[in-house]
């Protein structure tokens, strides 16, 4: 059914249709709406869930971690500095193997205080053993959701999931999504079987302590399956146009690409603003596209080469930063393209605490890329610098 | 002497074999805890010296399903489980307890352990008492008491060791207002059952903080753990008492003995045995005591 609602709504009520047991959380900005609304759901009676409101975003997670590992789906979703707190448990809980879904809202980081856009919190989770997806529109993100869990809780993954979504720019953002029924998404969505789970009947003991002999090996364990989940996101997907008769994507998607000379790279909503932008410049008869990042963890290194490597030049537009190091995507994307294409990647810095991506931000990064530039900030402005 | 085998069932939840030092005063309590406790239940453990010793993989020490995540987040892991189990409609049938070492309790864990008593999940917490962060060498933490030597507050030439009181975690989990909180030790096996007996009768969140003796951190012979334990408890330094609803029910009578007694077995309190300086300590010690003996009236 086709309706009018704001982004945080539409993840909620996707939330609930996947009938998660247990839900805990704690609000912080842009978060909020998210878990208001999933709270209402369970207050009405809409969704019979247990929601344990807790004292910060470490116990949030951890109550998640406890529910799955007891045999129970589970929700949360956290945002900047909640994210930041909830590290250690997110590591924990990719290592225990157990599948859950997050938003993860994307907001900046502190200091300086700020609570708008940018995607520095979950970029800096990206080592943690968890599958990241980045919704470009509030449809997508609500597809993500019910796609989430199916790929979390396939046995060949046992990983947990993360769909980001833009701060504002989505979760307060009103559009017209197709919300699916209960009885379509229970058909594409079973009840969470969990092979193990903590049980009297049949008990095992879950995170104990491994020395040198065979940690390693565990590691790589979670690494080589993050990186084999490629396939299940695939296969997800498919099964998700089967069901719903509407393809959602998978790892990447190629915009104006085939014959494109100057392609961008890039991760969340601002691909809609490239997507403008280089309907105006191919209007005026420029070759240039955009390659949306869906999913970036596991990093679908295949597909971006074959989808860049006839390009010219590939600009990839970050809103995060390594500091000291630079954008964290093109790096990964320099060394996916080594020895495959050699195709020179420039990395701009842009949009950082909720500053506006324009169509002339987009102008700057094309014209300083297309003279040679590798690394740079786009829209730093003088005067606030010269304050600074 | 008889030479029949000694066996132990599975559902007696806590199996020997595990790695703790001789004397430990933590897993004899573990032991007399899961007895009572039976295998109808879930246990969430902190990392520590339990957890060390018990789940070196691929060996596990635990006949019941055990889950270990992290420092600070038993409770909230232990309050995930027991939400699961509510909804999956068999938190009749299953106890969830969730474990941690004073300092996985009372210093790193303290936000989550008041989170879980506010929120009022079944669940029965056990905080293991032994006084400092034994597993990584003794360091002080907020359970450590007045004067003792540790690795991170040690005596010397310019200090007597730990300069604070002992951190009143007991009465802080009584102040939640949850239906029992109580203080045991390992000394007293009866009494700790009783207690843990009581805590499971109780629905809501129960808070017990077991005292429990540790050779190489307090520095005594292995074979004295009990008499140590003992002498802690009758000298009035570790009160055994119960609260429910926020309010004291009962205490456990003391026949008070001098704390010096209680001191002067243990490396960690040698420093106090000389000179005036260290006979004012132990008078400030005895101080404690006699408070302790006065608040709950330990003695008749």
């Amino acid at each position: 059914m086709r309706k009018m609602i704001e982004g945080s709504r539409a993840v909620a009520e996707a939330v609930a249709l996947c009938r998660p047991d247990v839900i805990s959380a704690y609000p912080i900005t842009p978060q909020t709406h998210i878990v208001e609304e999933l709270s209402q759901i369970v207050a009405d009676g809409e969704l019979d869930a247990e929601y344990v409101l807790v004292e910060s975003e470490h116990s949030a997670a951890s109550v998640c971690l406890g529910a799955v590992a007891a045999g129970s789906r589970a929700y949360s979703a956290t945002t900047s500095q909640g994210m930041l707190l909830m590290v250690e448990v997110l590591y924990n809980i990719a290592g225990m193997r157990l599948p859950m879904v997050i938003t993860g809202v994307n907001r900046a980081i502190s200091a300086p205080l700020n609570i708008w856009n940018d995607q520095q919190d979950t970029m800096a989770v990206r080592d943690t053993g968890w599958l990241q997806l980045y919704a470009e529109d509030n449809q997508e993100c609500l597809d993500m959701h019910l796609q989430a869990y199916k790929i979390s809780e396939d046995d060949r993954v046992l990983l947990p999931v993360m769909v980001c979504m833009d701060g504002f720019i989505l979760t307060h953002t009103y559009e017209s999504v197709d919300m699916p029924t209960q009885e379509q998404v229970d058909a594409f969505l079973p009840r969470y079987n969990p092979l193990y789970k903590l049980d009297p009947a049949d008990p095992y003991t879950l995170g104990g302590y491994i020395g040198p002999e065979k940690y390693h090996e565990v590691r790589y364990t979670i690494h080589r399956d993050c990186l084999a989940a490629k396939e299940v996101v695939k296969e997800v997907a498919r099964d998700f146009r089967a069901a719903f008769g509407r393809w959602a994507g998978d790892v990447i998607e190629a915009y104006q690409c085939d014959d494109a000379e100057v392609v961008f790279v890039a991760m969340g909503s601002v691909v809609g603003t490239l997507k403008e932008w280089v309907d105006r410049r191919r209007a005026a008869g420029e070759k240039v596209g955009v390659v949306k990042l869906r999913c970036y963890r596991p990093f679908p290194a295949e597909e971006l080469v074959a989808a860049l490597s006839r390009a010219r030049r590939v600009i990839v537009l970050e809103k995060a930063v390594s500091m000291g190091g630079y954008g964290i995507v093109a790096a990964e994307l320099r060394a996916a393209l080594h020895g495959q294409a050699n195709v020179p990647v420039t990395c701009a810095v842009a949009g950082l605490g909720g500053r506006d991506v324009t169509m002339g931000t987009v102008d700057e990064m094309y014209d300083r890329a297309r003279a040679g530039e590798a690394d740079f900030f786009a829209d730093l402005r003088a005067e606030v610098l010269q304050e600074s | 002497m008889s030479t029949q085998p000694f066996t132990y069932e599975l559902s007696r939840g806590f199996l020997p074999g595990h790695r703790a030092c001789a004397g430990c005063g933590q897993a004899s309590a573990v032991r007399v805890v899961m007895e009572v406790v039976g295998p109808q239940c879930i246990v969430a453990n902190a990392t520590g010296c339990l957890e060390v010793f018990s789940t070196p993989h691929p060996e596990s020490a635990w006949g019941v399903p055990w889950v270990h995540s992290l420092f600070e987040n038993q409770a909230a892991v232990a309050s995930g489980i027991e939400a699961a189990l509510r909804k999956q409609g068999k938190l009749d049938q299953i106890r969830v307890l969730a474990f941690g070492g004073d300092g996985g309790t009372i210093d790193i864990g303290f936000g989550a352990l008041s989170g879980m008593l506010e929120r009022g999940h079944d669940v029965l917490y056990i905080c293991w008492d032994n006084e400092a962060y034994m597993n990584t060498g003794v360091q002080r933490s907020g359970a450590t008491p007045f004067a003792a030597s540790t690795t991170t507050s040690p005596a010397g030439r310019a200090s007597f060791g730990e300069d604070r009181p002992k951190k009143d975690l007991p009465a802080i989990a009584a102040a939640h207002g949850i239906p029992y909180v109580a203080v045991a030790s390992m000394s007293y096996f009866a009494d700790l059952r009783r207690k843990v007996k009581r805590a499971l009768d109780i629905r809501g969140a129960k808070y017990l903080q077991v005292h429990v003796p540790c050779p190489p951190g307090w520095g005594y012979d292995e074979k004295d753990s009990m008499e140590v334990g003992r002498l802690a408890v009758e000298c009035g330094l570790y009160p055994l008492v119960e609260w429910e609803n926020g309010e004291v029910v009962r205490v456990r009578k003391i026949k008070k003995i001098p704390v010096e007694d209680y001191l002067k077995v243990q490396r960690r309190f040698r420093h106090l045995m000389r000179g005036e300086a260290g006979k004012a300590k132990i008078a400030e010690i005895q101080a404690v005591a006699d408070a302790n003996i006065k608040k709950y009236g330990l003695v008749d």
